[in-house]
C-alpha cells in the first residue's frame, strides 16, 4: 500500500449527499478480475450521458478539476455495497483524500487499505470547503496525516479525528496480513480450542 | 459476585477475541466465509500473489448468483465474455484452494444468502463475512454477520481473522401486533426512514420486541438484511424456538446429541435483561402501514396512503437540494398520491424478499388475477432450493397464469449485473433493497416495496394500498401464507 504523510493538491467539489457506491462505480464495471483499471468508471452514469459522451453539467468533467487529487462530498459518502471496486476507481483517478462529514462504514475500511486518507470534518466545514471550491479558481488544499489537519493558504484550517492504528498503517503504508500474522501463535491455540465448539461450525 | 449483564452482540463478540493488540484493533476469529464470482477474484490473486494458502477451505463456501443469468438458456450459454470470465475464475479458485462451490448447475445454487440459511451453514452464535453488503441478512439467527470489501475477503481466506474496531449497539425494539397487510418489508423501510440512511452507522443493532419475536425466519431474514441501509454495520435478533424449529434438520445443522449441545449453547446467547445498549428505540408495530420508497435513497419512503412530497417543506437546504434531485430522477411531482404512480416493470426477488415464504405471500395476491397489459413482471427465487419448494407447491403455476415470468435463481434485476435491468426511465416495483440511481439499470426507477405490494401492483399496473386487496376464493383454498 501507499503510504500517505501530506498532499498539497487541487481540491474537487462533489456537492450532493449519500453518494453511494453504485454511483462511484457502477456495477457493469464489477465483473472485471483485475484490481486496476478502473479510473476511467469513476462516476461513470455521473460523468458520461447516456451515448458515452462526456457529461458538461457534471462537476468533474470541468477542465478546472482535472489533476484533483482531493475530493470533497456531502455526509455519508460511500454509503450501500460492499465493493472495493470503489476505493480501487477513486484512486486509481488519482483521489488520495475525501473530505467528507460521514462516510460509510464498509467504504471506510476499503478507503484505508487502499492508501485512501478520510477525513471527517464538520457539516459547516465541509460547506465552506465546497464553496471555496466551487468559487475560487485553482483551490489547493494541503492535508496532514501526521498532523491531521486540512488547511488553505487562505487561513483556512480543521483539524479530523483518526484512529491511532489505521493512521500508523497509512503513514507507513502498511496493510493487515502481515500484521495479523505477527498473532500466529495466539491465532493457533485460539482456533485449537475454538474448533471444539461444535455448535459453530459451518459444515 | 454478579456478572455484569451482556448483549447478544458482546457475548458473541467476547467468545471471537483471538487476540487485544495494545492500541490496535480486536483480532477477531471469522466462523464463515461466504464467497461469490464478484468480489473474490482479487483476494484470491492476492494470495496466489503472496505464496498464501486459504487456512480453513472448511470454513467457507462459494456460490454463483451476481452475474448468472436467470434464464436456462442465458445459463447454458453466458453471451457476456467478461461475466463468464468471472464465473471461470470462481471455478479455477475455489479448485485450486479446496473450498467447496455450488456451481450454477447444482441443486443447491443460489444467492449466498439465501443458500447458507437454507443449507443450515448459518448458525447462531457465529462470526460470519463475506464481500457483499447485505451478509448483515445472517444476523438473524443471532450471529454477528457483516459485509466486507475485497482485501478483507483475502485477510480471512489466508487468516480466519480480522482486525474490527468494536461496534456501538443500539437496539431497535418493535412492539405490538403488526396489522393485516403489513410485513417485515414494512418494518425495516419504516425504521430506515425514521432514523435515515446513516442512522445507525458505526452500530450493530439488535431487533427486539414481540412484533421481531412473532416474525418467521424469512422475515427476520429480511430485516437484517437492510440494516445496511440504515448504515449499521450488522443488525441481530435473538435466537428461540422458531429459530432451532428452522435450522433442525438442515444439511450441515448438528445432529442427534449435538443438535442438543448447540440447542443449549445457543440458548445462553440472547442479551441478559438489564443489558445496556448505547442507544435505544422503541416502534409501535400497530401504527405501522405498507409503504414504498419514492426516491433515489432507502430513506426515502412513504406510506401507500401517502403523496410524493414537496422539497419545498424540506428543513435544510442541502435537504431540499436532495429530494429535488431525487424527485427530477424519478421523475415525480410533488403532491401525486403514491398510489396513483403507474408502473412499467415489477420484480419479486433478491436477498431480501425471494424465500419461500415471500413467493406464497406474492402468490396469495396474483392467484387468480393477470397482470395488467402495460406491466412486464418477473419473479426470481432465491435459491434453487427455494424454486423446487415453490413448484412443488404449485406456487409456479399461479404466477405464470397470471402472467408472471418465472426464472432461474440469482440476484438478478436487483443490481442488474445479469441480463436483467430496466431500461432508461422505466418505472419498476421491486421487492429488493436498494432504489439508488441507475441501481437496476442506467436511468431505470426503483421503489421498493414487499412481496405482496409488488404482486399486487403487478396486477393493478399502479400502486395500491394492499390493505383493500380482494384475496381470492382460490387463493384462501390454496396458498396458505
Amino acid at each position: 500500500m501507499q503510504s500517505f504523510k501530506t498532499l498539497t493538491a487541487l481540491a474537487a467539489p462533489l456537492d450532493r449527499t449519500n453518494v453511494d457506491t453504485d454511483q462511484i462505480i457502477p456495477k457493469q464495471f464489477l465483473k472485471r478480475i483485475e484490481r486496476t483499471g478502473y479510473g476511467d468508471f469513476l462516476f461513470f452514469d455521473w460523468r458520461r450521458t447516456a451515448a458515452g459522451d462526456p457529461n458538461p453539467d457534471f462537476e468533474l468533467n470541468n477542465p478546472r478539476y482535472t489533476g484533483a487529487q482531493i475530493l470533497i462530498a456531502g455526509k455519508n459518502f460511500g454509503c450501500g455495497s460492499s465493493r472495493e471496486h470503489a476505493a480501487w476507481a477513486l484512486s486509481d483517478f488519482g483521489f488520495r483524500v475525501v473530505i467528507a462529514p460521514t462516510f460509510a462504514d464498509i467504504f471506510f475500511s476499503n478507503a484505508g487499505k487502499n492508501g485512501i486518507v478520510l477525513a471527517r470534518l464538520t457539516e459547516s466545514e465541509v460547506e465552506t470547503l465546497l464553496q471555496n471550491a466551487q468559487n475560487i479558481p485553482n483551490y489547493k488544499l494541503t492535508v496532514s496525516l501526521e498532523e491531521q489537519t486540512v488547511t488553505d493558504d487562505r487561513g483556512f484550517k480543521a483539524t479530523f479525528e483518526m484512529d491511532p492504528f489505521r493512521k500508523f498503517c497509512l503513514l507507513e503504508g502498511l496493510d493487515d496480513i502481515g500484521l495479523t500474522l505477527r498473532h500466529a501463535a495466539e491465532l493457533d491455540a485460539y482456533e485449537a480450542q475454538h474448533d471444539k465448539a461444535g455448535w459453530l461450525k459451518a459444515k | 459476585m454478579s456478572i455484569a449483564p451482556k448483549t447478544l452482540f458482546e457475548k458473541v463478540w467476547e467468545q471471537h477475541v483471538v487476540a487485544e493488540p495494545k492500541g490496535e484493533p480486536t483480532l477477531l476469529y471469522i466462523d464463515l466465509q461466504l464467497l461469490h464470482e464478484v468480489t473474490s477474484p482479487q483476494a484470491f490473486e492476492g494470495l496466489r500473489l503472496a505464496g498464501r494458502k486459504v487456512r480453513r477451505p472448511d470454513r467457507s463456501i462459494a456460490t454463483v448468483d451476481h452475474n448468472v443469468p436467470t434464464t436456462i438458456e442465458g445459463r447454458l450459454h453466458i453471451v457476456d465474455q467478461i461475466a463468464a470470465t468471472q464465473i471461470e475464475t470462481l471455478r479455477k479458485n475455489c479448485a485450486d484452494f479446496g473450498v467447496e462451490l455450488y456451481d450454477v448447475d447444482s441443486r443447491e445454487q443460489g444467492i449466498v444468502h439465501v443458500i447458507g440459511p437454507e443449507l443450515g451453514i448459518t448458525k447462531p452464535g457465529m462470526t460470519i463475512v463475506c464481500g457483499d453488503s447485505h451478509t448483515s441478512t445472517h444476523g438473524a439467527f443471532g450471529g454477528l454477520a457483516f459485509g466486507i470489501g475485497t482485501s478483507e475477503v483475502e485477510h480471512v481466506l489466508a487468516t480466519q481473522t480480522l482486525p474490527q474496531s468494536k461496534p456501538k449497539t443500539f437496539r431497535i425494539a418493535v412492539e405490538g401486533k403488526l396489522p393485516q397487510g403489513v410485513t417485515a418489508k414494512d418494518i425495516i423501510l419504516a425504521i430506515i426512514g425514521k432514523i435515515g440512511t446513516d442512522g445507525a452507522t458505526g452500530c450493530v443493532i439488535e431487533y427486539a420486541g414481540s412484533a421481531i419475536r412473532s416474525l418467521s425466519m424469512e422475515g427476520r431474514m429480511t430485516i437484517c438484511n437492510m440494516s445496511i441501509e440504515a448504515g449499521a454495520r450488522a443488525g441481530m435478533i435473538a435466537p428461540d424456538e422458531t429459530t432451532f424449529a428452522y435450522l433442525e434438520g438442515r444439511r450441515f445443522s448438528p445432529k442427534g446429541e449435538a443438535w442438543k449441545t448447540a440447542v443449549r449453547e445457543w440458548s445462553k446467547l440472547p442479551s441478559d435483561p438489564g443489558a445496556k445498549f448505547d442507544r435505544e428505540l422503541v416502534i409501535d408495530a400497530s401504527a405501522l402501514v405498507p409503504y414504498v420508497s419514492w426516491g433515489t435513497s432507502p430513506g426515502m419512503v412513504a406510506p401507500i396512503t401517502a403523496s410524493v412530497p414537496d422539497p419545498a417543506g424540506a428543513a435544510t437546504e442541502q435537504e431540499r437540494k436532495s429530494l429535488e434531485r431525487a424527485l427530477e430522477y424519478m421523475a415525480l411531482k410533488p403532491g401525486t398520491p403514491l398510489a396513483e404512480v403507474e408502473i412499467d416493470r415489477v420484480f419479486i426477488g433478491s436477498c431480501t424478499n425471494s424465500r419461500i415464504e415471500d413467493l406464497r405471500a406474492a402468490a396469495r395476491i396474483a392467484a387468480g388475477h393477470k397482470v395488467s397489459s402495460h406491466v412486464s413482471a418477473m419473479v426470481v427465487p432465491g435459491s434453487q432450493q427455494v424454486k423446487a419448494q415453490a413448484e412443488k407447491e404449485g406456487l409456479d403455476q399461479i404466477f405464470k397464469e397470471a402472467g408472471f415470468d418465472w426464472r432461474e435463481p440469482g440476484c438478478s434485476m436487483c443490481l442488474g449485473m445479469n441480463p436483467d435491468i430496466l431500461s432508461p426511465e422505466e418505472r419498476c416495483a421491486s421487492t429488493s433493497n436498494r432504489n439508488f440511481e441507475g441501481r437496476q439499470g442506467r436511468g431505470g426507477r426503483t421503489h421498493l416495496v414487499s412481496p405482496e405490494m409488488a404482486a399486487a401492483a403487478a396486477i393493478a399496473g399502479h400502486f395500491v394500498d394492499i390493505r383493500n386487496w380482494p384475496i381470492s376464493e382460490f387463493a384462501r383454498e390454496e396458498v396458505r401464507a
